[in-house]
């Protein structure tokens, strides 16, 4: 089967077109670009050029596989409802999946594996994975989650984990004792892999609901402030 | 009824700026006119209630959630499917960065998959062309004043979609953001419009001389203060609350309401007579505003004005008014955007198209 792959949830703006056929993806065209500021205006052009190169129709595409996070809202958003109208626009179903189960199934290291990427505000989001089986991809130990560095330390103590993959593995690995490992970006191959088991089964895909892991910054208002206070602020 | 069939070409319109999803569906027919099809709109209103404004985050999630399902809902109005689109209209900007990014991205997802052409248009132009659809096509030349939590502006537009001006605007808080801060003061809820419009009618629009901002003779003459209003009115209400007085909520309401639409109608009415335009379009949230309308009827009506005001539905965000901007540059012939462009937050009244 034909799978439109997309993910925006790290820096690199991923698109790709991927042949699924005995349970090993096989991409058959991709575009990713690392930059965090375009997510927006690259990730339809990449698609576009994608099936250009491939020479396939969206006619023909089976699925959408997109990564669902965890990442920076703004730019994950963008791949997520770029899936949900193109999932709606060509009548095809479209599969979430996390982002970092996406590195992890491409991460060719024995071991079991840390996935970290940049969560802004100096934390990272990161989850943990079994070593792989004979498909490549891995069973997660410990789910998403969003913490400081420091924390992750104290976290991973007794953890199997030897490598680490993901955008900021070469940051960190060191302080952790990890050997830094590729991917550090989802790749069109590891989406799909990570959407694997539905695909084969066909089953109904999960909801598209992001993997935010923190609450938006809001507060709610006090009492009004005095006019004296107001005008003493200007 | 269906909607499918017939010369004209559809536009799908989408609208995330602020707080509302809107997709609204068009007709643009062969002889100009553009006809209304279906407006869809899903709110994340009552999620800021409690914030007392719109947070950016909050109504960038709810965007994505209501992305598709609202505009499955604009088809099942009109009766048609997707196949029937013929182009994709989106806001471009002005609005909220995050929460413009979710319709940019979805339009230009619908338009790349049915290979139609995209329009990037001004959010702003909506609000004048949404009243094509009801009260059929504007004169070449017209004034607008639009008022909203979001904006309170006075611009010149030639062809509904070809030239806009903007001939004045709020030098801080919009209307709609200044009825948001004194229903505050005065502990009624969040928007504030309709609970001051109610509160008001029971009240005496004389009872307090609140300040007119900016209509000193050296002041410019087009923009609107409205912050140094909302400051009168909550040092007014400190002070009473200060000497154990009973709050004339009615009376404020109704005289913080006077001096609101005092200014905006009394600007309105000089800049179309001093530009020569005999028609004045008001719209936005605001423009359902009972004293604000009354007394622009009855202003215009004096100064030989002809006062165009859409429906209160139309007047507030939705997707119709971005469907509609699209038709009427279809109409003209400009070129579509390219599916590169960006989400432009703080995109200029005079950029009908981005590219
Ligand atoms: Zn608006």
């Amino acid at each position: 089967m034909l799978v439109i792959a997309l993910d925006t949830s790290t820096p690199a703006v991923t698109a790709g077109l991927v042949e699924f056929a005995n349970s090993r993806p096989q991409s058959l065209a991709e575009r990713a670009t690392v930059n965090p500021r375009a997510h927006g205006e690259l990730l339809t052009p990449q698609l576009l050029d994608v099936l250009a190169e491939s020479g396939h129709q969206l006619g023909e595409v089976d699925a959408v596989v997109v990564g669902a996070g965890p990442g920076p809202f703004t730019g994950l958003r963008v791949g997520m409802v770029t899936a949900a109208a193109l999932g709606h626009a060509a009548g095809i179903r479209v599969y979430p999946v996390s982002s970092l189960d996406a590195i992890a199934n491409r991460v060719v290291e024995d071991s079991p594996v840390l996935v970290l990427t940049d969560a802004r505000r100096r934390e990272v989001y990161w989850a943990t994975y079994d070593s792989p089986t004979e498909l490549g991809t891995r069973r997660r130990l410990t789910p998403p989650t969003v913490d400081s560095p420091r924390d992750l330390v104290t976290k991973l103590e007794g953890s199997p984990v030897a490598a680490a993959a993901g955008e900021l593995a070469a940051a960190h690995a060191p302080d952790l004792g990890l050997k830094a490992v590729d991917p550090a970006h989802p790749s069109p191959e590891g989406l799909v892999s990570a959407a694997g088991r539905e695909l084969r089964s066909g089953t109904e895909p999960h909801p598209l609901v992001p993997m935010y892991l923190r609450r938006p910054d809001a507060a709610a208002p006090g009492p009004p402030k005095t006019v004296t206070a107001e005008r003493g602020r200007t | 009824m269906s909607a499918k069939g017939g010369p004209g070409r559809i536009v799908l319109g989408i609208e995330t700026s602020c707080d509302e999803t809107g997709a609204g569906l068009v007709r643009l027919e062969p002889d100009g006119s553009v006809r209304l099809l279906a407006d869809a709109v899903a709110s994340s209103v009552d999620e800021h209630a409690r914030f007392g404004g719109v947070v950016p985050e909050i109504a960038s999630r709810a965007h994505l959630e209501a992305m598709e399902p609202t505009v499955r809902r604009a088809l099942d109005e009109a009766g048609i499917g997707l196949a029937d689109v013929d182009a994709v209209a989106v806001t471009a900007g002005p609005g909220l960065a995050g929460a413009l990014m979710v319709g940019v991205s979805a339009a230009k997802a619908y338009a790349a998959a049915l290979g139609v052409p995209l329009y990037g248009v001004n959010h702003l132009l909506g609000h004048v062309a949404v009243d094509t659809l009801e009260n059929g096509p504007l004169p070449r030349h017209c004034l607008a004043l639009l008022v909203s939590g979001g904006h309170t502006q006075l611009l010149s537009v030639s062809g509904v979609a070809e030239e806009v001006t903007e001939i004045g605007s709020t030098i801080d808080d919009a209307a709609g953001e200044a009825y948001d801060k004194v229903a505050r003061i005065l502990e009624l809820p969040y928007p504030g419009g309709p609970p001051i419009d109610r509160a008001a009618r029971e009240g005496d629009p004389e009872a307090i001389a609140f300040p007119r901002g900016l209509t000193g003779p050296r002041d410019p003459k087009f923009d609107f203060s409205f912050s140094g209003l909302k400051t009168a009115v909550a040092r007014w209400v400190e002070q009473a609350r200060d000497a154990g007085r009973q709050l004339p909520i009615a009376d404020i309401a109704a005289s913080f309401q006077e001096a609101v639409a005092d200014v905006l109608t009394d600007k309105a009415v000089r800049a179309a007579t001093e530009l020569g335009l005999d028609t004045l379009v008001l719209s936005g949230g605001v423009a359902a505003n009972s004293r604000l309308s009354a007394l622009a009827r009855q202003r215009c009506a004096e100064a030989g004005i002809t006062l165009r005001v859409p429906r209160p539905r139309l007047c507030t965000d939705n997707g119709a008014m971005i469907a509609a901007v699209g038709a009427h540059v279809m109409a003209t012939g400009v070129e579509p955007s390219s599916l590169g462009i960006s989400a432009d937050p703080g995109m200029p009244v005079s950029t009908v198209v981005a590219y």
